[in-house]
């Protein structure tokens, strides 16, 4: 059988030796952690062995496990609704004389304090923290491949569903007239929406509509509180039910638990309400400056690293008005291809050319990098005025994070200038929270711009842009949001504020440094977990995001479904979303969740992955037991076939050892 | 030895191929065609096979000739010499003294923004440049609300509304701005600027037609600029113009495969401050069948008998307005924004309009105070009465008793934008900028006297344009906002200050 090689050997380290060096030998060390998933041999036989279901008696056995676990856990079961448990709070929020007097707190005093750990769970042991910083080598995260068996019946189901679409289409379009009156000319109009663009959302959205918007009520912390409504018509509609139903919540980006309605967060938003009222009604460049928008400004550039920063009303319009206040015509921007929608709506707005490089490969970033600037501008050649590249600090959707320091060794090399979105991974990467650069421990000088939202790890809403100062000067005067934009509001600015506070230790010390560790913790713990049960999950062992790999489209809703029985919501997403044949669940991990709201979500994804044949993982992506790793085959010179047994651990011992492993590398 | 080893392999391989091929399905025919064209001439066989090569090449070839044909091809040498050579540019240019000035100018305002406002160096002055109309941002019952909101939700949802970010708040809100304007359906955004650049390019695609207002604020043109639409401007609010450059589009297209058309216009207009002829552009746009965007940014929660905005003021049913998007963060002191139309048009936003799908949700304490602005609006139409009191008088000291300014807002414009005369600019040669100057000189002056009010800003321009392909600008103005916090006597007393001040900076000038 052939031997594929195992990557394109860079074309520069061959062609020319004077060629960056350090990057390839960065890239060296890439290699030889991103092995291909399979050898062919594997994957035959692998074909159709992808999580066959167990057995009866052995399911009674894992059910018992898992109560008896449970049980020693003392915490809610996977199935019921889920109540508060108030003998594992830790008491730190508990009134001391109820404490000391052994009485049980007030049924007020209870009612209280269930609310708050609905919100934000206690921290059940001092064990489950972990410190977010990176370690060796950057490694390419390893992606696991699914048996050919379910790639086949995915693109299978794809064409069915198009084959059924058509059909229903081409009978609909003659026989029921009136519902298709949308997609045809009207007296004289043009549809609004062209036939071929709606195809997709009327024939395969449409289908699994029911597992996106779902309305939600009250704070979307630890759990989440979803309005039950239903569907008669096929999900166009929706009626609500009246009643509600409270899951726990794995899709909020809630990531450092902010989302809190008590506590001093919300007790300084209340008095900022009282004082400023909620708005600032103006743009920032008429009256809406306010004194509290410059101490939080002063604020986020403290916090992130940066000289001077800018707050905006929204992340989405923070990267629509930067790049046309950096780069315009003559100008590249080089974007990565999974760039977040607002950075290409904000790149297409500055008038600058945009090129793409392969998500997080920075050979083929080099290789773009080199031949922009040799060719120059297109027909003229005449040299580049500046060059942007663009990336994210952590990929909502893959849980992959930026290769920082290559960026950094080739920035040096290539003079560009580096523009970081840290919509996701401010507050949740780094040993102090502050982003991808405190996680690399690379200084943020380093960076030219760091962009990130305040939508996701504290809890507020809208977006910042931190550089130099003269940068951020000229911002003030050019930037489109700045002059027309309404400006943050002051309970959204101290929600900001405060938060930082608490993560700087400014605001009740230790309590941010808990919150990330447990954030932290919580990530690694739940990614191993999934691992190790068998499934296959995308992303960097410190993402606080992560996705698992569903493929067949029909599995989206089916997961989806069986989770929000299982009173967990989730969030699927699939094409346009990610590739075609990646459709995924995400799941985003907070510092409010506890560890028995980890191990509920383990012991539901074990039973759902079991009952979905979800549980692909062939082990070359980690989650083996030790003794099933044989080891790396070096002989003919072969590196590529690492020889594991197939990760298909039992929930309890996931469950025993997770807690040490979390903290060695999930391998 | 060697020899024979190779011949022998060489032989096997070629039974070996022979014998796949004819087992590959249709092998029979590729050789009983070969056999017949070969025809014992082999310049014909050659002739077909190059015809053949060349067949495969030009279908594989791309379609047109792509930027590759172009390069320079260029030894490594000389590339690493071009990557050493080559120096950017600095990110931004360098700060202009005006930019300068304008940054270390821009009043802080410390405290709560309101009628009379706490400035970073000690002053109290009155405030005539917040869109605090109906001064809801001191209203007690609002900020109760918001607390009562706070203690159930906290700030932000966390996510986008497809993800679990859609509160029931926010459909409360949709529902309320929907009832209010009379449009079956109504989506809300998290923020009022990113509306209408977003709501342009979810419809209209590239190929499509816009037949847009000269004078449309910034957002606007970003939105047209995205949709990579087809855009013909019309002169500003000049229906005649409009029906010309229709007329034209129709002709045009007559015989082209039928797109989607829009007009787009404002209600009020952000850069001049007057109002939108309504009836007349419905008409139009219904009789040559093009659909019309409508940005209220500036007249939803102003004009109207309850503040539902143009059309209630101008007596046209919103759903002859195929997409009406306004602001709840101007007027009505909340923050976000929303577009309102046909259950449809509603519908396709929340999955393809970028800054709503891609974007986390209004905080809830936001929604639920533009709820309760909106009904306050409804139900209290002194509100708006006594706004129109204070915008008369203070137009009565300044419109027509100016001898530099005229007003050239609509009269139920709470915004009043003073622009010089004409004969004022021509008699004294004022460039535009002289303009700008003299107007950064009133706003300087007011605030020297306890006034605040703003001006104008013009649109910032795309970097690396040239001065030529400049595109319309709006031309300097004072901004000064009314609002119901101040009382008629107060009003009247800030217009004189103002009216002062212009003329001091004027007649200082030669
Ligand atoms: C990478 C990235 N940038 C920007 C944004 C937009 O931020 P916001 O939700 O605050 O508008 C998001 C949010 O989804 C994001 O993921």
């Amino acid at each position: 059988m052939p031997i594929r090689a195992p990557r394109a050997v860079n074309p520069f380290a061959t062609t020319s030796p004077s060629s960056s060096p350090a990057l390839d030998a960065m890239n060296e060390k890439a290699d030889q952690q991103r092995r291909p998933s399979f050898t062919k041999g594997n994957k035959l036989a692998s074909l159709f062995g992808g999580g066959s279901p167990r057995t009866r008696s052995e399911a009674a056995a894992i059910q018992a496990a898992i109560l008896a676990q449970e049980k020693a856990l003392n915490s809610p079961s996977s199935l019921s609704l889920p109540s508060i448990n108030l003998t594992t709070a830790t008491g730190e929020k508990m009134p001391s004389e109820s404490k000391t007097l052994f009485q049980p707190p007030s049924p007020e005093e209870a009612q209280k304090q269930a609310k708050a750990h609905a919100q934000f769970g206690p921290l059940g042991s001092p064990a489950h923290r972990y410190t977010s910083q990176h370690v060796g080598d950057f490694a390419e995260p390893i992606e696991d491949e699914p048996p050919y068996y379910f790639l086949i019946t995915t693109y299978i189901s794809y064409l069915i569903l198009i084959v059924f679409g058509h059909v229903r289409d081409f009978f609909g379009k003659r026989f029921r007239k009136q519902h298709y009156s949308h997609l045809a000319e009207r007296d004289g109009y043009a549809p609004l929406n062209s036939d071929f663009d709606n195809f997709y959302t009327r024939r395969l959205k449409m289908r699994i509509n029911d597992c996106f918007s779902r309305p939600t009520t009250g704070v979307p912390g630890r759990y989440i509180t979803l309005l039950d409504r239903e569907s008669s018509d096929g999900n166009n509609t929706f009626k609500l039910l009246g009643t509600s139903t409270e899951t726990l919540n794995m899709s909020s980006y809630n990531y450092l638990g902010f989302a809190q309605s008590d506590g001093p967060c919300a007790d300084a938003t209340e008095v900022i309400i009282r004082k400023y009222g909620v708005s600032m009604a103006s743009p920032r460049a008429d009256a809406g400056t306010s004194d509290l928008a410059l101490e939080v400004e002063d604020l986020v550039a403290k916090f992130v690293g940066k000289p001077a920063s800018m707050v905006f009303s929204m992340g989405f319009v923070t990267n629509a008005t930067a790049f046309p206040t950096l780069v315009g015509k003559g100008c590249l921007i080089i974007s990565d291809e999974l760039n977040h929608a607002s950075i290409r709506f904000g790149a297409r707005l500055s008038g600058a050319m945009i090129e793409m490089f392969k998500h997080n490969d920075m050979r083929d970033l080099e290789r773009k990098l080199r031949d922009v600037i040799a060719q120059g501008q297109p027909r003229t050649h005449r040299p580049w005025k500046k060059i942007l590249v663009v990336v994210e600090g952590l990929y909502s959707m893959e849980g992959t994070m930026c290769n920082l320091p290559a960026l950094v060794q080739l920035k040096k090399k290539y003079k560009f200038n580096l523009f970081i979105d840290e919509a996701h991974s401010v507050g949740a990467l780094g040993p102090r929270g502050r982003g991808v650069c405190d996680y690399f421990g690379i200084d943020p000088a380093e960076v030219d711009i760091l962009m990130g939202t305040l939508t996701k790890s504290f809890g507020a809403n809208g977006g910042y842009i931190a550089a130099d100062k003269d940068i951020i000067d000229k911002l003030r005067t050019q930037n489109a949001a700045m002059l027309f934009a309404e400006s943050p509001a002051p309970p959204v600015l101290v929600q900001i504020a405060s938060a930082l506070r608490i993560i700087t230790g400014e605001y009740v010390p230790g309590e941010g440094e808990e919150r990330l560790q447990r954030l932290a913790f919580n990530s690694r713990y739940l990614r191993l977990g999934l691992k190790r049960l068998g499934f296959i999950v995308y992303g960097h062992d410190d993402s606080p995001i992560i996705p698992i790999m569903l493929y067949n489209p029909a599995k989206m809703p089916a997961f989806s479904h069986e989770m929000l029985r299982r009173k967990i919501s989730v969030v699927v997403v699939g094409y346009p979303a990610t590739p075609l044949v990646s459709s995924r669940a995400r799941f985003c991990v907070s510092a409010a969740h506890t560890k028995e709201d980890l191990d509920r979500m383990l012991a539901a994804c074990d039973e759902v992955g079991d009952l979905l044949q979800l549980k692909f993982s062939s082990g070359v992506a980690g989650g083996a037991a030790p003794g099933d790793v044989v080891g790396v085959k070096e002989d003919e010179g072969n590196l590529e076939s690492l020889v594991v047994k197939k990760p298909r651990w039992r929930l309890v011992d996931v469950v025993r050892t997770g807690v040490e492993d979390a903290k060695v590398p999930l391998r | 030895m060697d020899l024979n080893d190779a011949q022998g392999k060489l032989v096997r391989l070629f039974n070996d191929a022979n014998t796949q091929f004819h087992k590959m399905p249709g092998s029979a025919i590729i050789l009983r065609y070969i056999k017949s064209s070969y025809q014992n001439d082999p310049v014909r066989s050659a002739i077909e096979l190059f015809l053949f090569l060349f067949a495969v090449r030009y279908l594989l070839a791309p379609a047109y000739s792509t930027q590759k044909n172009k390069e320079v091809s260029l030894s490594e040498e000389e590339v690493e010499e071009l990557v050493d050579e080559w120096t950017p540019e600095p990110l931004v240019t360098p700060i202009t003294p005006l930019e300068e000035a304008e940054n270390t100018k821009r009043p802080i305002i410390v405290g709560p923004t309101g009628p009379k406002v706490k400035l970073s160096n000690g002053r109290t002055v009155t405030n005539l440049a917040s869109c605090n109309f109906y001064n809801f941002v001191a209203n007690e019952t609002i900020k109760e609300k918001a607390i009562q909101t706070l203690r159930t939700y906290g700030v932000g949802p966390c996510g986008p509304p497809g993800f679990y970010g859609t509160q029931d708040v926010h459909m409360k809100t949709e529902a309320d701005v929907a009832s209010h304007l009379g449009t079956p359906a109504c989506i809300v955004y998290a923020q009022a600027f990113s509306v209408v650049s977003s709501v342009i390019p979810s419809f209209s695609k590239r190929g499509d037609i816009i037949v847009a207002d000269k004078a449309v604020n910034y957002a606007i043109r970003r939105g047209i600029q995205i949709s990579r639409s087809t855009v013909r401007w019309y002169e500003h609010n000049d229906m005649e113009d409009l029906e010309r450059v229709l007329q034209k589009v129709v002709k045009e297209q007559a015989k082209k495969r039928l797109t989607r058309r829009f007009i787009i216009t404002e209600g009020l207009f952000e850069n001049i401050g007057d109002v939108v002829d309504l009836p007349k552009l419905v008409e139009l746009k219904l009789k040559y069948k093009f659909r019309l965007i409508l940005d209220e940014a500036w007249s939803y929660g102003v004009l109207g008998r309850t503040g539902a905005g143009v059309t209630e003021a101008q007596n046209v049913d919103a759903s002859e307005v195929d997409m009406i998007t306004g602001s709840l963060s101007g007027p009505l002191c909340a923050a976000g924004g929303f577009c309102a139309g046909s259950e449809e048009v509603v519908e396709h936003q929340r999955i393809s309009s970028a800054s709503y799908t891609f974007s986390a949700a209004l905080p809830a304490l936001l929604s639920t105070t533009a709820s309760e602005t909106i009904s306050m609006l409804q139900e209290e139409p002194e509100l708006l009465s006594s706004l129109r009191e204070n915008i008369k008088a203070m137009r009565a000291q300044l419109d027509p008793r100016s001898d530099w300014v005229n007003c050239t807002s609509s009269v139920d414009n709470p915004v009043l934008l003073l622009v010089l005369k004409p004969e004022v600019v021509t008699s004294k040669n004022l460039s535009i900028e002289d303009q700008h100057q003299i107007v950064q000189d009133v706003v300087d002056e007011c605030l020297a006297n306890g006034v605040f009010i703003a001006k104008l800003r013009p649109m910032p321009k795309a970097l690396g344009t040239s001065p030529q392909d400049e595109s319309w600008q709006p031309t300097p103005a004072l901004k000064v906002c009314l609002t119901i916090g101040l009382n008629k006597k107060e009003t009247e007393k800030a217009g004189v200050i103002i009216r002062h001040a212009i003329t001091k900076i004027m007649t200082r000038r030669k």
